[in-house]
């Protein structure tokens, strides 16, 4: 590392360092590295199967790099079992939403408050219903009977329970309308607007780069690109490969 | 109709027995994703330590089932801890063939510690029945069964669908890495889930020998059988599936008994339960889920 990265590696709220990723004998992920500050908006893009959303999970704890590090506000969390980041202020909106459809709206919310003091869920609750006004309407229907958009909805406000310092989002625009990823992009401007700091993974390199302060193109388990957002939409390779151009 | 009623009666005390074994089979089932097949003997370790602590110790009988809850729920969780919990990641197959060699373990443990000879149990309660019950010779065995059976179906309810920990357990249930990253411990909440299922069962074994006294090492063996078949019967991982399912597997077994053939009862049992999953695969409350993809 030259001193200039650490410069910046200092400064960073999450700072991941070299890390590989094996699914068997799948060398998913090889040596990425980037970071995020506080504040910004950052993108992972790239195509389905790049692996950015094995380098999401693996930041998260719920899969493990073999080498490098992993630090979240100056804290190693290379071995924090997932269960503790949460805690910690690290929350994640996982691929395909995954929210828990046998349960109610505010049930599904309260799971999101888990880790959080019993006198900030209520709190948290109605903070989440102004966001979303969608959520507040179907607060006693389980999270089954919910549209697409609403339970990406429900997913993110289920993340922003635990108060998170980072919010980190895995493809929140999948499976959904053009309308509706519309309205979900909004959202998290809002939130980053509000002071949320955010990692964000995309197939949908268009929407993404657009809000991004900062993005990294991610190719078949490497990064490959890295720039602010706006000098990404202009960059010629990344508009031949993924934004149609 | 006397006679259908004492039937009933019967139907209804065994099946609340059931009902209670398979409430604590369709716990571990809902949040683990397991068949503890193990989970009959540990009725049976209840009985045992439920007996010693009244017969050799001379304790009073509520003493003896408060020990013999909290012997059963440390035996649940450090079987669950010593056996599956190092297979959390292994296929369901080799969990099975755990939990069956784990059931052997009981049963041949038991009949170290305690001889294969039976045991005669006492009953834990006894009070004067009040008519018209007692002419239909339903004991205060039966009624406190029916009772107990009751009041932990209500309690199960409410503490899934009210406290923290138990929306927890459903959380886990639906989605273990979802849950995970709301912060919640799965494995402590799979130990939780066993500790809640071995107490049930001490309470079962209990019950149970006290309305059928005899108690040897192969004792919870046919009923955890068979209250497995309720759990699946109302719909495996349903609390009042397994419920419904245990109550009229009971009252089957009864009417079989009394109307067509006493040997036949337990064919007749599982007979309906084919017919059952052959309309209801999922069972009587289960939802059919698809595999997803």
């Amino acid at each position: 590392m030259s001193n200039e990265d650490r410069a910046t590696n200092a400064e960073a709220m999450l700072s991941v360092y070299n890390i590989n990723v094996w699914y068997g004998a799948i060398h998913a992920i090889k040596s990425v590295s980037f970071d995020v500050r506080e504040g910004e908006i950052v993108a992972l893009i790239g195509a389905n199967g790049a692996g950015k959303s094995t380098t999401l999970k693996t930041v998260s704890g719920l899969l493990r790099s073999q080498t490098g590090s992993i630090t979240f506000l100056g804290d190693d969390i290379m071995h924090t079992p997932a269960d503790k980041l949460v805690g910690r202020g690290l929350a994640q909106v996982p691929e395909g939403r995954r929210v828990f459809l046998e349960m109610s709206v505010e049930e599904n919310l309260e799971m999101g408050a888990y880790t959080q003091p019993k006198t900030s869920v209520a709190p948290g609750i109605a903070r989440v219903y102004d966001a979303f006004p969608r959520l507040k309407e179907r607060r006693r229907q389980v999270a089954g009977t919910l549209s697409g958009g609403e339970q990406q909805m429900l997913a993110m406000g289920r993340a922003l329970m635990s108060n998170p310092k980072l919010l980190m989002l895995d493809e929140p625009s999948m499976g959904l309308a053009p309308i509706l990823i519309e309205q979900i992009f909004q959202i998290i401007e809002d939130l980053h607007r509000s002071g949320s700091t955010i990692l964000l993974v995309e197939q949908n390199a268009q929407m993404a780069l657009s809000i991004a302060t900062r993005a990294y193109v991610m190719e078949t388990g490497k990064v490959t690109l890295t720039g602010t957002g706006a000098e990404l939409l202009v960059n010629d390779d990344v508009r031949r490969a993924y934004l149609g151009g | 109709m006397t006679v259908f009623l004492q039937y009933l009666a019967n139907g209804l005390s065994m099946g609340s027995v059931y009902a209670i074994i398979a409430l604590g089979y369709t716990m571990v089932y809902g949040i683990a994703k397991m068949l503890n097949f193990a989970h009959g003997d540990v009725i049976m370790v209840g009985a045992y330590v439920s007996f010693c602590a009244t017969s050799y110790l001379g304790l009073p009988a509520p003493v003896a089932v408060l020990i013999s809850i909290l012997a059963c729920t440390a035996l649940g969780v450090l079987i669950e801890g010593l056996a599956y919990k190092p297979l959390r990641q292994a296929g369901p197959l080799a969990v099975l063939i755990t939990a069956i060699g784990v059931s052997y373990l009981l049963q041949n443990a038991a009949q170290l510690i305690w001889g294969a000879t039976p045991k005669n149990f006492t009953a834990i309660v006894s009070f004067p029945v009040p008519e018209p019950l007692a002419s239909l010779n339903v004991s205060a065995v039966s009624i406190t069964t029916i009772i107990v059976c009751l009041v932990i179906m209500a309690a199960l309810m409410w503490f899934t669908g009210h406290t923290k920990m138990g929306k927890a357990m459903r959380a886990v249930s639906e989605d273990k890495d979802a849950a995970r990253l709301m912060g919640i411990n799965v494995n402590r909440t799979i130990s939780m889930t066993f500790a809640i299922g071995s107490a049930l069962a001490a309470l079962a074994g209990v019950l149970m020998c006290s309305y059928a006294p005899v108690l040897q090492p192969t004792t919870g063996a046919m009923p955890g059988i068979k209250a497995f078949t309720a759990a699946v019967f109302g719909g495996i991982g349903s609390i009042p599936g397994a419920f419904i399912g245990g109550i009229l597997l009971g009252i089957i077994e009864a009417m079989a008994q009394a109307y067509i053939s006493s040997s036949l009862a337990n064919s007749i049992v599982f007979a309906v339960l084919i017919v059952v999953l052959l309309v209801k695969p999922a069972g009587l409350l289960g939802k059919y889920v698809p595999e997803k993809v």
